[in-house]
C-alpha cells in the first residue's frame, strides 16, 4: 500500500477467530517494536504497517527489507494465539431522549422496544477493528433480528456516547460527529480521552457487553465521570 | 513570548510531522499537509524539524509579534509582507517586537509554512501539537486560529542564533532583516499546469478493468472545491469506473486513491480517516505528495505510474537532500 505501509492479508471475511487472531498479532507486534515501524492497524481480515522506509537500513530495498523482518517474525508466532481480549461492560440507558431511533427500530423489526433493549444488552460484543473518528469500535456480534438498515438521512449532530445500530452491527460513538446510524441508548462512559493511556477504552480484540441503566443512573454516573 | 492573531486567515493551523502511533484505536495522523515546506522552514528557524509550524491556507492570516523573533515562511507564495514590506520566503528572517506579518494575493500553491525559531508552545497531545480539528485534538484548542487569539512560542533554545541578523536588525532600524542567501524551494514545480504526479498500483489495481485505470493515467483531474485536509476530491470527463464497489474496510495510507461508486477518485490527505471501505486503485508517491497538498481546488493535475522501488529510491535520495539543506544551513546559523 504505497511506498511507506504494507498490507498483510489472512483473508476475505468478517469472521471473529480471524479478527481475534489479527488483533493478537498487532498487540505482540505494537509490543515487540519493531524499528521503523510508525502505526499497526488491524482490521477485518488485514494488518497494516505503516514505515519509514529510511529508517530500514542500507538494505537494497526498504519493502523488502521490512517484508523478510515481517515474514519470519509471523513464523514464529504460527501456533494457535489465545484471544486476549478484555470484556468491557458499557452501561447503557435506552430510548426517550437517549435513544430516540429505539421505538422505529423495534417497529421495523416486528418487535418491543423492551424485546430489542433484552436482545441488544444480551449479546456479547466483538471489536473487529477501531476507525471512523478516535474510539470509535466497529462491533460485531450484532443479533440479526434487531438488525436494522441506515437512517435515510444522517443527522448532523449525533451526542457522544450514543448507542447505535446498522445493518448488523451496532457501535458507540465517542464523539460528538455527524451520523447515520439508528441511535437506540446512550452511555455516560467517555470511550475516548486524549490524556489518558491508552486514550481509547476499546481496543481490537476487546469482548464487549452492554447493560441496561436508568435515566436516574444515567445522571449519576454522567457526574462522577471526570 | 506570543503571537497575537488580529485576522485568522482562511485557516490557520497548527502543525507538525503528525500523531503516530494511534491509528489502530481510530486516531487519524494529521500533520503538516506539505511536510516538505514544513520541515525546510523549520530548518530555517534553527529548529529541529519535527517542531510545529503554522499551516497558512490560501488567504492567510494577519499576525502580530510581541516579541523579538526568528521565523522562516516555506511554500505556496502568498504575497507575504511585514509591515506592509514584502517578506522573504526561503530564508530565515529577524523580526523586531511590534511587527505584523500579513498576507496578500495567493501567487502560488497552496499552503505556507511559518515556522518560528523556539516553536509555537501549545499542548503536545498523544505525542504530537497537530491539530486535528474533527476530535478537537491538538493544535490551539484543538481548532484552527481565531480572530484575537494569543499563540505562546517556545522558548529560544540553544546558543545566539543568526547573531548577524540581529546586529543588522539593531544596525537598521527596520522592522526585520534576512540573509541574502535563501533555500531553493523549487517553487516553479509548484506552477506546473497540469501537475503530474507519480503513482503506484494499489492494492485493488488488478481489480478494476483496464478502462479504469487508463483513466486514472491518461486523463487530466481537476481539484475539486470540497477538497480539504482529508482529502483532495478529484474531478475528470473519464470516471474511474467498474471496479469493486465496496471492500472489506481496512487500513488507509497518506496519498491512498481511493474509488466511490461515484467514479470520481478521492486521495486522502493528512486528516484521512484510519481505515477506509472503498477500493484503493494506487497510492501516490510520498515524494509527490507535497506536490498534491499544493493544488488549489481548479488546478489540474496528472498521473504517471511508477514502481515501488523507484518511490522508495526517490523518497530515500529526498531525505538526503533534505540532510543536505540541514548541512548547509546549520554552520550559517551561527553567523
Amino acid at each position: 500500500m504505497g511506498d511507506q505501509a504494507l498490507v498483510v492479508e489472512f483473508g476475505e471475511r468478517i469472521d471473529i477467530t480471524l479478527s481475534a487472531h489479527i488483533a493478537a498479532l498487532a498487540q505482540r507486534l505494537r509490543d515487540s517494536r519493531p524499528i521503523g515501524v510508525l502505526d499497526i492497524v488491524p482490521a477485518y481480515a488485514t494488518l497494516a504497517l505503516h514505515y519509514d522506509p529510511a529508517a530500514m537500513g542500507s538494505g537494497a530495498s526498504p519493502y523488502e527489507t521490512l517484508c523478510d523482518i515481517i515474514a519470519s517474525w509471523l513464523e514464529t508466532q504460527a501456533t494457535a494465539i489465545e484471544a486476549a481480549g478484555r470484556t468491557i461492560e458499557i452501561p447503557v440507558c435506552y430510548g426517550n431522549a437517549f435513544g430516540p431511533d429505539l421505538d422505529a427500530v423495534a417497529r421495523s423489526v416486528g418487535l418491543s422496544s423492551g424485546e430489542v433493549i433484552a436482545i441488544h444488552s444480551g449479546s456479547t460484543y466483538y471489536v473487529h477493528m477501531l476507525g471512523f473518528v478516535p474510539g470509535f469500535a466497529y462491533l460485531g456480534g450484532l443479533d440479526n433480528r434487531i438488525a436494522t438498515p441506515r437512517r435515510d438521512t444522517p443527522r448532523a449532530h449525533v451526542p457522544a456516547g450514543s448507542v447505535a445500530i446498522a445493518g448488523e452491527q451496532t457501535a458507540v460513538y465517542p464523539l460528538d460527529t455527524p451520523g447515520g446510524w439508528q441511535l437506540i441508548g446512550r452511555t455516560p462512559l467517555q470511550l475516548f480521552k486524549p490524556d489518558s493511556s491508552p486514550p481509547s477504552l476499546l481496543n481490537a480484540g476487546d469482548q464487549v457487553r452492554f447493560m441496561q441503566i436508568s435515566a436516574v443512573e444515567f445522571e449519576a454516573q454522567s457526574r462522577a465521570a471526570p | 513570548m506570543s503571537l497575537t492573531v488580529l485576522q485568522p486567515g482562511m485557516l490557520t493551523t497548527v502543525q507538525d510531522c503528525g500523531r503516530t502511533g494511534f491509528q489502530h484505536l481510530g486516531v487519524p495522523v494529521s500533520g503538516a499537509m506539505d511536510f516538505f515546506s514544513h520541515r525546510i522552514a523549520n530548518i530555517l528557524a534553527a529548529n529541529d524539524t519535527r517542531e510545529a509550524t503554522l499551516e497558512i491556507t490560501l488567504r492567510g492570516p494577519r499576525l502580530r509579534f510581541e516579541k523579538d523573533a526568528l521565523i522562516a515562511l516555506c511554500g505556496a507564495e502568498l504575497s507575504p509582507t511585514l509591515d506592509g514590506i514584502p517578506a522573504p520566503e526561503g530564508k530565515p528572517v529577524r523580526v523586531r517586537a511590534g511587527t505584523v506579518l500579513d498576507f496578500g494575493r495567493a501567487l502560488a500553491g497552496c499552503r505556507c509554512y511559518l515556522a518560528v525559531h523556539g516553536g509555537f508552545d501549545v499542548p503536545v497531545v498523544m505525542g504530537s501539537r497537530s491539530t486535528y480539528d474533527t476530535a478537537r485534538l491538538g493544535g490551539l484548542d484543538g481548532r484552527a486560529l481565531r480572530k484575537a487569539d494569543v499563540l505562546p512560542l517556545g522558548a529560544a533554545h540553544g546558543a545566539n542564533t543568526y547573531p548577524g541578523l540581529e546586529q543588522q536588525l539593531v544596525d537598521s532600524g527596520h522592522s526585520f532583516s534576512a540573509t541574502k542567501w535563501a533555500v531553493n524551494q523549487h517553487i516553479e514545480q509548484l506552477r506546473r499546469a497540469p501537475q503530474i504526479v507519480r503513482i503506484l498500483a494499489g492494492r485493488h489495481w488488478d481489480a478494476f478493468p483496464s478502462t479504469a485505470r487508463e483513466a486514472l493515467t491518461s486523463g487530466e483531474f481537476c481539484v475539486a472545491p470540497d477538497s480539504n485536509r482529508m482529502g483532495c476530491r478529484l474531478e475528470s470527463e473519464h470516471l474511474v469506473t467498474g471496479g469493486p464497489g465496496e471492500i472489506l474496510s481496512e487500513a488507509v495510507t497518506f496519498g491512498t486513491i481511493q474509488v466511490p461508486p461515484s467514479g470520481k477518485p478521492i486521495v486522502l490527505m493528512a486528516d484521512r480517516q484510519t481505515v477506509g471501505g472503498y477500493p484503493k486503485i494506487a497510492e501516490v508517491a510520498t515524494v509527490d505528495l507535497h506536490l498534491l497538498a499544493q493544488l488549489r481546488p481548479g488546478d489540474r493535475l496528472r498521473f504517471e505510474l511508477t514502481s515501488l522501488a523507484q518511490a522508495q529510491a526517490l523518497w530515500l535520495k529526498r531525505e538526503r537532500e533534505i540532510i543536505t539543506i540541514r548541512e548547509a544551513v546549520e554552520p550559517r546559523i551561527a553567523q
